[in-house]
């Protein structure tokens, strides 16, 4: 078990030599130097960035999720509104229908009043005229008759008026008498 | 093994016989500076390396961090969440071990590329299987702890809560407080140091030892004993295996034991 080369002092294993301590401690100096400065506030901030984007895309999320219910809340209400715009309208109209509906059988009726009425003048005019040109025919024909039954001359207007309006006068008094009695 | 193993091993086979791998090992000869106490050997190179390689794989990653990672920054922030999250914050919790995470991610990651030149060709030396690197990592956590706790609590609070065991009869105390003194003030840094230590160590002469017998049976040995080879060579190339596992293993229990030493002292609980 002899070495091929001769060692130096530190033949205990458990005895460190100076340089062995100085380069151990350079090393562990610079490998923590940059671990300490450098890798880990490198990492750390990666973790936090990825974090925070996360985060961020969570909030935009819950962000938007509340605008989407208030947006459908606006849209119920706004169709709630609108169906009782919709019912209120309806009433309205019916109402308004009905109260047509009436104005114009109100005016249909009195429409129909004022025809009737305006029918029965009319007819009562001509029943009038065809009352005169029946009384002047009437004389006229009878009058005609007469004077060819009896051979003289009613012609005198005078005379053939008097008994002309003598004949008729008698006439209404007998259709208006009779109907006073039948009644 | 190494350049000069290897040149230990031909030298050694040149004289025949089998010469077993002995501490010499650890303290191969000057190569800078020497005399001086900047004195650099091999091993100390292999250390620079292996902070070289770690310096710049963290910085690498650091420089290239994006919000979306990919493969290599998906990987590492991994790794630093076994670290930050699964050794720092589990043990102290998220408040506390944000003081210390430089700390424990400097010597996670610091002593698990220390631990690993053991298993690279061409480097085969563990940066952490000479005294001096656990010795500083150690004082380093050991003046952290302590100085934390008498930060928090005060010289007296800390020495008071330190090594007064609650809820304990006074006579026992006699017995106690010099057991806990023993235990917070050498027992915990010696096992801690020795702990890393020794598995380097001992791990690196296992592995020259299978390789430089199988080396041994291969060249050296008569006919009849060629076939031990194959032997040594299974055993060292298991032992390479386990070495993969102890190496990350080993990094872990230093900075999980650094957290607890660390939160022991500055918490109210005993």
């Amino acid at each position: 078990m002899t070495p091929v080369h001769i060692v130096a002092a530190s033949e205990n294993p458990l005895l460190p030599a100076l340089p062995d301590i100085i380069w151990s401690a350079v090393c562990l100096l610079i490998v923590f130097l940059v671990v300490w400065k450098y890798v880990l506030p490198a990492f750390n901030k990666t973790l936090d960035e990825r974090a925070e984007r996360i985060q961020g895309g969570i909030e935009k999320a819950e962000k938007v999720q509340a605008e989407a219910d208030q947006a459908l809340a606006e849209y119920q209400k706004q169709l709630a509104d609108g169906r009782a715009e919709a019912a209120r309208l309806r009433a309205e109209a019916q109402e308004e229908g009905a109260q047509i509906i009436a104005d114009m059988k109100a005016q249909a009726h009195t429409e129909s009043d004022r025809i009737v009425a305006q029918a029965q003048t009319q007819i009562e005019a001509e029943r009038q005229a065809a009352m005169v040109s029946l009384r002047s025919e009437v004389g006229t024909l009878a009058t005609d008759l007469a004077s060819r039954i009896v051979g003289e001359s009613l012609t005198d207007d005078q005379r053939s008026a008097n008994v002309v309006d003598r004949f008729i006068s008698d006439l209404e008094s007998q259709s208006s008498a009779q109907p006073v009695k039948g009644a | 093994m190494g350049t000069l193993n290897a040149a230990n091993t031909t030298i050694q086979a040149a004289e025949g016989g089998f010469h077993a791998p002995s501490m010499a090992e650890f303290f191969p000869e000057a190569v800078l500076f020497q005399g001086s106490p900047f004195e650099m050997n091999r091993v100390m190179i292999i250390r620079i390396l292996a902070t070289v390689a770690v310096v710049v794989l963290l910085a690498v990653w650091a420089n290239r961090m994006k919000l979306i990672p990919g493969r290599f920054q998906s990987a590492m922030e991994l790794a630093m969440e076994f670290v930050t999250v699964g050794i720092a914050e589990d043990t102290m919790g998220k408040a506390k071990a944000k003081k210390f995470m430089p700390l424990i991610v400097a010597i996670f990651f610091g002593i698990l590329f220390w631990n690993v030149t053991k298993l690279i060709p061409f480097l085969n030396m563990p940066g952490t299987g000479v005294i001096g690197l656990p010795i500083v990592l150690t004082l380093t956590v050991y003046v952290t702890y302590h100085w934390a706790g008498i930060a928090e609590k005060g010289l007296g609070g800390y020495l008071k809560d330190s090594l007064i065991l609650p809820g304990v009869p006074w006579p026992m105390h006699i017995l106690l407080i010099p057991i806990e003194f023993i235990t917070k003030f050498v027992t915990q840094p010696f096992t801690l140091a020795i702990r890393l230590f020794a598995n380097m160590m001992v791990g690196h002469l296992l592995l020259v030892l299978c390789f430089t017998a199988t080396s041994f049976f291969l060249v050296d040995a008569s006919n009849g004993f060629q076939f031990f080879s194959i032997i040594t060579f299974a055993g060292g190339f298991f032992v390479f295996i386990l070495e993969m596992l102890i190496v990350v293993l080993q990094a872990y229990i230093f900075a999980l034991l650094s957290c607890v030493y660390i939160n022991a002292a500055i918490s109210d609980d005993h």
